[in-house]
């Protein structure tokens, strides 16, 4: 991406959007049960309270404890400074770069779930315990769904792949990139902790995973971690938006208005998931996960077979 | 001039080797005069490296004595560089943290011969890789595995030392008959011990290529611990002393990869079949490493399954460069070997990194088990920070150094996955789930082995009195975690020490244009993560300013009685991770319940033992024996039967060659 | 019409992941009903009006399946499944994790399979041989894997469903008779497998295959 208006859009939409996906999604699912909900702005609300609040910390914490949700949030935001959002690339854009998106998401865990063990806390251990498994089986459906919209690009590099996207029913490729989009989707629920893997509403610490590992934090590093959850929630839903919603790779006023559409579409999604499944039990979640990369294999496979590479 | 450096550099290993069990019984200064020695030869040895990897081209000199059978030539190129550069440093720095760690045993044991061995088996080490004839690699080869055997018995009046290290030696011993084997037939084919003799013979056609292929797969592969044929690894690493075990795990395994490596530069173009054997044994020694090493309950124990792992990925890496080349995809074949390579290095960093790490912890408080530890980054600050480096590395993650290798190998499978076509491109795909799943696994491990010893509060009392280690061990640790994160912040420097070895693996004459141009980048996106951090740091401290800040208890869900016993372990923080491979590890269980109203004990434990050992290699041994034992009727102790024997086959023989010669 | 054919295969690759994956015996069940309507409509996609193949035999085979294979047998296998009070969650042999991954790579090796061995006739969806065998491999994995009859029958359908796609690859030349008599064939052995189950619940209170290997002698 080159340019300095592109970049700024795309900073401009990483830093202020976030927020309002949460407020989409509780608002989908308030409609849904019939009640009002809070209010679509809700997010940016308690972000801004929350930057004034001062800070109460764990006593057996160190300095792990603090710089968990630094970390993770920087992290997630240098991730979506390489993903593109309403163009073809993002301002970080270089080949090969969908390896290093994984990873500083991996990064962000890495930290958060760190910052949960510091507290000596046996339920922030437990939340720590169930992200670091889910989080591993994660992995390779991610990668495999990335797999089938990289390989008939030739490179693990985003601006490549989403140009080399099929747009036209008939070409042999779009029930695959439909896999991968499926696939993608159920990444989008695990990585950010929504049902069926994780329940963002939950108010029991047994049961939670993402809510029980940051109980501890308060204060602007919340505000730093309920940020950065909306933070995720946009990177991640991005890739799932390019693939379903054809994002002019030139960008522009369509681009912005394609990325938008696309991304309240997918919260949409999101809240009517939430709205009509149960959570599924813990033990059910890697079933769940790896079913999902076997679809992906799947995908990769029948690629293969079409002599797509 | 760099091989004169790094012969230097063995002359001062071996004089002071020799130096140090001279001066006898005055243990500190034979420690001293084998810690200089080690670090001046550490530090020749580097320079050499480095000289010879920025000037390019290969230097080779032959003595004037000889050795039965073979010649002493040593030689260097970019290939044997880049390992002598990792020897160095890794070799270097845990000689520097092992003058501090062996300290402690001062009066206990004799040091002299500790520091000696140590510096014999760097010097093998380096004579390994400096060798240009199979006699001479050979000798080289059986030196380092004999030193290396007397490091790991260092404690030698405990019986698991003493089993690890028979099992050690048994196992590098058949690993060796299938190295001697492979030279034979190498021999035998090109007429000479020596390398260029065997380079110039070209490749071995007829089928030879493959089984030398496999001999060196066996050979070199016991010793670099693929599966199934690592289980000496788990039992021997944690068993040296912490130093030996950075440099054993950090740089000696990857000696197997050097052999396989040098193997293959005699063999020619390689099939097809080569590259995916070789990713076939990187998935399942990377996947099987780390859940191991997740199952584990034993800090160092547990490092040594991740070697298991990372020599997996450094497979990986080796596979998909194989996959390419076979093919003739330069680019391909250049990312594998360059990703692989790096992966020595960073690997021999990292890993040495946690092994000092896991020493000082030991060093500290007596206590290997995970579970007895806990709270130790608040007494042992620097220790806690560059193990916290060590472990992110390690997990792949940038801004480190591993995170730059397996970055490598990930492009090389995505390039190999869309060019390769056919079966190379399906096993080339088949690296980049499994890439994935181990790097994820990984972190899961790390989380755990950081969170539960140096985080939260201690769990035991050898953990609360928890002391920082002394200046000898803690600065080697400062710069092997510098190191990683300069790897990691500045890819393209290091990378470009590791590329001419991969050309030469890959056989390439140039560099495929422009793959690494997207390396400035990682340095970019790592700068920038950084500086976000920091700012973040900045604005939370401008924010906290104006606002109130205390320490109160952590929240106990209104539970207030917890204590440190209460906190989540390292056992149960792997459980949910492990349950769904549960058929692939070999958990036995033992689980007394509590009973009736006032229940007086109750126990759960758990152990996971190796699968390989136990159900695949175990068995064949048993079966082999019973096969033996059943030939055992034809020695019945009678000298009249051996004569027998000897005249029946005097007389098969003789009708054979008659027959032979008969009309 | 190849790229909705494949897509259609495609689908019917993931209900076969779907079948291997769930836990419940209803949602079993009902998956396999969808992958009887993906059936019926795989002729008229495949064929098409125009496509060689009179649309009359097109019609009565999709009628036929979607009769069968998506009404009569679902409703039947859960009408057994209530009335046998059998346990709502499906028994493995095999870990769902497992039969997954190993269902992943069944579909892997039909594809190579398919590369293999070239079907006669003219086939137009280059997914169709492999969806076959894979749908053959992964009912054969269902009957190997699961403890339960009614998942037993689960799987010989899917088996008899990739008998059916792979039939559709000679569309043209095979008369229509010989696919409803499969299909008659087919709702013959559930029948008999119902009435089996039925019996098996009343006299042992569970439907458990394990139990018939203590009938033996």
């Amino acid at each position: 991406m080159n340019g300095i208006l592109p970049v700024a859009a795309h900073v401009a939409l990483l830093v202020l959007l976030p927020p309002l996906l949460p407020g989409v999604i509780g608002k989908t699912k308030a409609l849904v049960a019939g009640r009002r909900g809070p209010p679509l702005l809700q997010t940016y609300r308690d972000i801004g309270k929350l930057l004034r609040k001062g800070a109460v910390y764990g006593r057996p914490t160190t300095w792990v404890f603090r710089a968990g949700p630094l970390v993770a949030l920087a992290a997630t935001f240098v991730a979506g400074l390489i993903v593109p959002l309403a163009a073809g690339s993002g301002p970080l854009d270089f080949a090969g770069d969908v390896v290093a998106f994984a990873a500083l998401l991996g990064l962000g865990r890495f930290f958060t779930m760190a910052a949960a063990l510091d507290t000596a806390s046996s339920f922030e251990g437990m939340g720590a315990s169930r992200e670091a498994a889910f989080g591993a089986f994660v992995e390779p459906g991610l990668f495999l769904a990335l797999t089938i919209v990289c390989i008939p690009a030739g490179s693990a590099t985003f601006a490549r792949a989403w140009a080399a996207l099929p747009w036209t029913v008939w070409s042999p490729t779009w029930p695959v990139v439909l896999i991968a989009a499926v696939v993608l989707g159920v990444v989008l629920l695990a990585e950010n902790s929504r049902i069926p893997v994780d329940d963002p509403a939950t108010h029991l610490e047994l049961t939670m995973i993402h809510e029980v590992m940051v109980l501890d934090h308060s204060g602007p590093d919340l505000a730093f971690i309920t940020y950065g959850a909306a933070l995720k929630l946009l990177v991640v839903a991005a890739l799932l938006v390019h693939l379903v919603v054809p994002v002019p790779a030139e960008g522009g006023w369509a681009g912005v208005l394609w990325f938008l559409a696309g991304t309240a579409a997918v919260a949409v999604v999101i809240g009517v998931v939430e709205s009509t499944n149960a959570r599924l039990r813990l033990q059910r979640v890697p079933g769940f996960l790896i079913g999902a990369a076997a679809l992906a294999a799947v995908g990769v496979a029948v690629l293969v077979a079409q002599g797509q590479p | 001039m760099s091989l004169v450096l790094a012969t230097l550099g063995i002359g001062v290993l071996l004089a002071s080797a020799l130096a140090a069990v001279a001066v006898g019984r005055r243990e500190i200064l034979a420690l001293r005069l084998g810690t200089a020695g080690a670090v001046a030869g550490s530090v020749l040895g580097g320079a050499a490296a480095v000289e010879q990897l920025l000037r390019g081209g290969a230097t080779l000199a032959r003595a004037p004595w000889r050795l039965p059978l073979g010649t002493v030539t040593v030689g260097l190129d970019p290939l044997s560089a880049f390992f002598l550069l990792c020897i160095a440093v890794v070799g270097g720095l845990a000689a520097v943290y092992g003058a501090g760690y062996l300290r402690g045993y001062a009066g206990q044991r004799r040091l002299g011969p500790a520091a000696a061995f140590y510096n014999l088996l760097v010097a093998a080490m380096i004579g390994v890789v400096l060798a240009r004839d199979g006699v001479l690699f050979l000798l080289a080869w059986e030196v380092m595995t004999v030193a290396s055997f007397f490091l790991v018995t260092f404690e030698d009046d405990r019986e698991s030392v003493r089993r690890a290290g028979l099992t050690y030696l048994i196992a590098s011993q058949l690993g060796v008959i299938a190295l001697f084997v492979l030279f034979a037939l190498l021999r035998a084919h090109a007429g000479s011990f020596a390398f260029a003799g065997l380079l110039a013979a070209g490749a071995p056609g007829g089928g030879l290529a493959d089984v030398a292929f496999l001999l060196a797969l066996v050979g070199f592969g016991t010793k670099a611990g693929f599966w199934p044929v690592h289980v000496w690894l788990p039992d021997a690493h944690p068993a040296a002393p912490s130093h030996v075990s950075a440099l054993m795990s950090g740089v000696m395994i990857k000696m197997g990869i050097y052999g396989l490596l040098r193997t293959l530069t005699f063999l020619g173009a390689p099939p097809l079949w080569w590259g995916a054997t070789l990713v076939g044994i990187g998935i399942v020694s990377g996947v099987i490493g780390v859940l191991y090493a997740l199952a584990q309950h034993d800090l160092k124990r547990l490092l040594a399954y991740h070697s298991v792992e990372n020599i997996g990925i450094i497979a990986l890496g080796l596979g998909v460069g194989l996959l390419g080349q076979s093919r003739g995809e330069a680019t391909v074949a250049f990312l594998g070997y360059a990703g692989a390579l790096l992966h020595v290095l960073n690997h021999g960093l990292f890993k040495g990194l946690l092994f000092e790490g896991a020493g000082s912890v030991l060093h500290a408080t007596g206590e290997r088990a995970i579970d007895r530890l806990g709270g130790l980054g608040r007494s042992m600050p620097v220790t806690a920070l560059t193990f916290l480096a060590g472990a992110v590395a390690i997990s792949g993650l940038p801004p480190f150094n591993g995170f730059v290798s397996e970055w490598l190998i990930f492009v090389g499978a995505f390039r190999g996955g869309a060019f390769l076509g056919g079966g190379a491109g399906v096993a080339a795909l088949a690296v980049i789930p499994a890439l994935a799943l181990i790097g994820g696994l990984a972190v899961a491990c790390f989380v755990k082995v950081y969170g539960v010893v140096f985080l939260g509060v201690a769990r035991s009392d050898a953990a609360a009195s928890a002391h920082e280690a002394g200046a000898a061990m803690r600065w080697p640790m400062v710069a092997g975690a510098a190191l990683c994160l300069a790897i990691g912040v500045l890819p393209a420097t290091f990378v470009g020490l590791a590329a001419p070895a991969a050309l030469q693996a890959a056989a390439l004459a140039a560099e495929p244009l422009g793959v690494l141009g997207a390396l400035p980048a990682i340095t970019r996106v790592a700068l920038i993560l950084l500086a976000a951090a920091a700012a973040l740091a900045l604005l939370r401290a401008a924010l906290l300013r104006r606002a109130a800040v205390r320490v109160a208890p952590t929240w106990g869900c209104g539970y207030p009685a917890a204590t440190p016993r209460m906190q989540y372990t390292a056992a149960s923080f792997a459980e949910p991770v492990l349950a769904p491979f549960a058929s692939l590890l070999h958990t036995t269980v033992v689980d007394e319940r509590p009973a009736g109203y006032f229940p007086r004990t109750a126990r759960h434990e758990e152990h996971v033992g190796d699968m390989a050992g136990e159900r695949l290699l175990v068995p064949a041994v048993r079966r082999v024996l019973d096969a033996a034992g059943r030939l055992r009727v034809l020695q019945a102790g009678r000298i009249q039967l051996y004569l027998a024997y000897v005249l029946a086959t005097l007389l098969v023989l003789l009708v054979w060659q008659v027959a032979a010669v008969a009309p | 019409m190849t790229a909705f054919a494949d897509g259609l295969l495609l689908l019917v690759l993931v209900t076969d992941l779907y079948i291997l994956a769930s836990s419940r015996l209803a949602a079993c069940v009902r998956a396999t009903a969808v992958q009887g309507v993906l059936l019926a409509a795989l002729p008229l996609v495949l064929w098409g009006p125009g496509g060689g193949v009179p649309l009359v035999h097109l019609l009565l085979m999709s009628a036929g399946a979607l009769a069968v294979k998506a009404g009569v047998i679902p409703a039947l296998l859960l009408r057994a499944a209530r009335e046998a009070n059998a346990r709502r969650e499906v028994e493995p042999y095999v870990s769902l994790h497992l039969s997954v991954l190993l269902g992943a790579a069944l579909v892997g090796l039909s594809l190579w399979l398919a590369r293999v061995l070239v079907p006669p006739g003219d086939v137009a969806a280059t997914l169709l041989v492999p969806a076959a065998f894979a749908t053959a491999l992964l009912g054969f994995l269902m009957l190997v894997a699961r403890k339960y009859a009614v998942t037993q029958v689960v799987g010989y359908l899917m088996l008899d469903n990739g008998v059916f796609i792979f039939g559709q690859s000679l569309a043209g030349s095979l008369p229509v008779m010989v696919e409803l008599g499969i299909l008659l064939d087919l709702l013959v052995a559930v029948f008999v497998m119902g009435i089996a189950i039925h019996h098996i619940s009343r006299e042992f209170d569970h439907i458990d295959t394990r139990a018939l290997a203590s009938l033996r002698d």
